[in-house]
């Protein structure tokens, strides 16, 4: 008997353990449900923090079998106070969960992926296969390689070459289909109706997004093994936002943290914002849009967890903003000069919104909110092109350094002036 | 309207094993009085308590959300084929 299993989210049907994603009966979401009185008994601040660091530590809260052995340490990535990024902002007390050095592929995808694998194996496929913007593809096509799985990946066209050569490289079968990542999803859909393939976010999928738990389990380990006021996520599918707050229930529910409410705030680009628009107009459902951003790993014009995203971020007393491709690229910017983190658009989004959250007293500057940046900006380099000038070279020459360097004092825009405006 | 509706391989024990229905229908919901009838067991599978469709079941004409064809209000066209896909599966974050 297993400690955990499959439940409709509406109707409640157990559905035990299997490759399904959806409650035949009401055609809604399937959710990994635990056995909690049990997980009472063993779980406990100093089970985990004995463990190695990654995300395997929390092990017995998620969908493991007894037997499972993991052979690639994923996660447990560095939070850190932020302190002039909150100048920036006003504030005083501001972290950064940074998954943009998440291992193998430098992004919170690789945390889902290491749990749908996992069950892959499990149910005895030799086939992994996913729809993708980017990053998920990327972890796919590493942990499968690793794990010994083929690996089909689904992407839009349009992807950004570091992310499509990031998939390749590994030796995945890659599908480019000419249309939007909704597109390249409804098909997945279809395919894996058909084919008996793992496909880590249509039949694997409850599994899967279990795995995004595992950044709210290290937030509030890292904080001490206490919850912050507020947490701001990026949301594509709305699947992360949702599970950090599953993952802070799960804390509370097993004595690990103190209760107290944390807020959730979501993050979007306003050219694909389905999810922010919802909650600023009041409504519970989503109403599809066609992305059009740079944030191309956020653009899910029809987020499959919209509408749980929007229950989760306005029950916590949370808000959702969304922010133009300028701030992104301006975010991007200020977070890497403020603090040295290198993000992709994904993080650019989160950051721009957090200014925005701050400006509109939604966060106060002494509350401890932390923002999650999940994907790293090496494999979005096209949207800073343009930015910034190649510096003419000059001779190996102590005389040309020290005239250079005279230059930049008298004008330290000719150098340091980094952004085109 | 002859149309063509294809039934996601979970919901075909509902459909006697079949997974193409053709039929004659003028709109979202003259289609789903059609399933009703012809398959009464599918019917609480495709709509709630209140006789709404489901939540997280999508519809697609010719590949394209209905929703974005005006939803319910979307005139089906001679041969359209219709697509019936639960709201699964999200790429990042």
């Amino acid at each position: 008997m297993s400690h955990y299993e499959l439940r409709c989210r509406e109707c409640g049907k157990a559905w035990g353990n299997q490759p399904r994603s959806i409650c035949d009966d009401c055609f809604s979401p399937l959710e990994v449900s635990y056995d909690y009185e049990a997980l009472r008994e063993v779980v406990s601040p100093e089970r985990i923090s004995n463990r190695a660091p990654n995300m395997w530590r929390y092990a017995d809260l998620l969908p493991l079998s007894d037997d499972f052995h993991p052979i690639l340490p994923v996660g447990f990535t560095p939070l850190f106070q932020a302190p002039q990024l909150a100048k920036q902002f006003g504030a005083t007390n501001l972290f950064i969960k940074n998954d943009a050095v998440c291992l193998p592929t430098l992004s919170f995808k690789d945390r889902v992926v290491a749990v749908a694998l996992a069950n892959a194996r499990n149910f005895g496929f030799d086939t992994v296969a996913c729809s993708s913007t980017g990053n998920l593809a990327n972890a796919v096509a590493a942990q499968a390689a690793r794990n010994g799985f083929k690996a089909w990946i689904f992407i839009p066209a349009d992807l950004e070459p570091a992310k499509v050569l990031g998939t390749q490289v590994f030796g995945a079968k890659l599908v480019r289909i000419a249309g939007s990542y909704d597109q390249v999803n409804r098909l997945c859909s279809q395919i894996a109706d058909e084919h008996p393939w793992g496909f880590v976010n249509v039949n694997l999928r409850p599994y899967y997004a279990e795995g995004s738990k595992t950044v709210g389990f290290e937030i509030a380990e890292q904080l001490g093994w206490r919850l912050p006021d507020n947490v701001v996520v990026p949301m594509a599918g709305g699947s992360l936002i949702t599970k950090i707050k599953k993952a802070f229930d799960e804390l509370i529910k097993l004595g690990l943290v103190e209760p107290k409410p944390v807020r959730i705030f979501g993050a979007q680009a306003t050219g694909c914002s389905p999810i922010s628009t919802a909650v600023k107009t009041g409504e519970s459902d989503i109403e599809p849009q066609k992305p059009a951003t740079i944030a191309r790993s956020l653009a899910i014009g029809n987020p499959a967890d919209g509408h749980y995203a929007i229950k989760t971020i306005r029950e916590s007393g949370g808000w959702a903003e969304d922010v133009s491709d300028r701030a992104v690229v301006d975010s991007i910017q200020l977070l890497a000069q403020t603090e040295g983190v290198f993000t992709e658009t994904a993080g650019g989004v989160t950051v721009g919104c957090a200014r925005k959250l701050y400006q509109q007293d939604r966060i106060l500057p002494d509350e401890t909110t932390v923002l999650c940046i999940t994907g790293n900006g090496l494999k979005t380099t096209d949207v800073l092109s343009g930015h910034y000038q190649a510096e003419e070279p000059i001779r190996p020459k102590v005389a040309e350094f020290e005239a250079l360097l005279q230059r930049a004092t008298e004008n330290p825009d000719e150098i340091r002036e980094t952004v085109e405006v | 309207m002859a149309i063509t509706v294809q039934i996601p391989t979970a919901l075909r024990r509902l459909t006697g094993g079949n997974g193409k229905v053709s039929c004659s229908a003028a709109n979202v919901g003259e289609l789903l009085s059609v399933l009703d009838q012809q398959f009464p067991e599918l019917k609480p599978h495709l709509r709630d308590e209140a006789g709404q469709i489901r939540r997280f079941l999508n519809i697609y004409v010719n590949e394209e959300d209905i929703r974005f064809l005006g939803g319910s209000d979307y005139a089906f066209q001679d041969g359209d084929e219709i697509l019936l896909v639960p709201s699964i599966a999200g790429g990042c974050a």
